[in-house]
């Protein structure tokens, strides 16, 4: 007996982004005929680093066709992650409908690939789990919408700025996909208490949703390689990811790995 | 969180990066995810040449009372030497 064909190819590429720009990304697929279901990597406020590309192969690797893209790419080509990240950082971050046309552009780009389903899932991690909400209420181009510990989708009017306009959570009604919601019970931004309020509101608007707590974990529980990683609550997470996926964007190209 | 909290300040001198020395012309200051240092938010410092791009850049990131005590210090060292007369000239 040989072992099941289970190949996947890792690069970067070029993608039209936003307004028709060339922006860097990467992009992680399964070599198999497929179909294969795409994901949208969104990556977290430190930048399209080690971690945004880890987190990128892991998706390929279970099945899935998953691009990255580099969302400072405009602001700092070629750059070290944490110094574009820096740079982004001290502009007021990445601004909200620049962020929604790059990820509509790699959803695109998934979708053309010769292998795609046809049905493309967006996730983000941080102010990447924001976005990731955001997204789902601004555009029918997207099948599924996973938000990893996503802070200020709760905003009053003092936290937004020209580049965040608005409050994600006041966009509810338009969020037109299913939505995994992933907590840490201990984070501070979004808090338990903004967990409630997302949860209320998708709740009223009559939305396909599941919310999800973990005890003991703060932000960024998912981030292997700092302090706040949480390995049982990470493990978890990824169970209930894949199963989301799986559920709402049809079956991975191959058998998930071990 | 992402705090985005930032305060900028104008500066003129030099810092030694990557690059080696070059001039300043402003800092950066933020409470905000670190990208190296252990904790959930640190005090971060870029002191940055923006005209020499992204990797002009000097960036310290230190837990809450570290970045007071340098602030102290800072403004200790400054104190003695106005009182030494060594500042008149700047």
């Amino acid at each position: 007996m040989t072992p099941s064909y289970d190949a996947v190819l890792s690069e970067s590429v070029t993608l039209a982004g936003h307004g028709g720009d060339p922006i860097e990304g990467y992009l992680a697929r399964p070599l198999a005929p497929g179909p294969a279901p795409g994901v949208v990597v969104i990556h977290h406020m430190p930048g399209y680093d080690f971690d945004a590309k880890q987190i990128t192969r892991t998706f390929a690797v279970q099945g899935y066709s998953a691009l990255c893209p580099n969302l400072y790419w405009r602001d700092a080509p070629g750059a070290s992650p944490d110094d574009a990240a820096a740079k982004v950082r001290a502009e007021g971050g990445e601004p909200d409908d620049r962020c929604i046309g790059d990820v509509l552009g790699a959803a695109r780009y998934l979708r053309g690939l010769a292998n795609a389903g046809g049905k493309v899932g967006v996730i983000g991690f941080c102010s990447g789990g924001r976005q990731a909400y955001l997204i789902g209420c601004s555009t029918d181009e997207v099948d599924a919408v996973v938000s990893c510990y996503g802070g200020r989708v709760v905003a009053g009017p003092e936290d937004l700025t020209p580049r965040r306009p608005v409050a994600p959570l006041e966009l509810t009604a338009q969020l037109h996909c299913p939505l995994l919601g992933l907590f840490g019970a201990e984070d501070a931004n979004p808090s338990p208490e903004h967990r409630a309020r997302i949860e209320e509101e998708l709740r009223r608007h009559g939305k396909d949703f599941e919310l999800h707590s973990f005890d003991g974990a703060g932000h960024s529980f998912l981030q292997h390689d700092r302090p706040a990683y949480r390995p049982e609550a990470a493990a978890r997470a990824y169970e209930l990811i894949f199963d989301f996926f799986g559920r709402h964007l049809g079956p991975p190209a191959f058998a998930p790995a071990g | 969180m992402c705090t985005y909290l930032t305060e900028h300040v104008a500066l003129s001198g030099s810092a030694k990066g990557q690059l080696g020395w070059f001039p300043v012309s402003t800092a950066s200051v933020y409470f905000d995810h670190p990208f190296d240092a252990p904790f959930e938010h640190a005090l971060c410092i870029d002191v940055l040449d923006p005209a020499s791009g992204p990797a002009a850049r000097v960036a310290v990131e230190l837990d809450p009372a570290a970045a007071r005590a340098l602030a102290e210090a800072i403004l200790a060292t400054l104190a003695s030497a106005e009182s030494m007369g060594a500042l008149s000239a700047h």
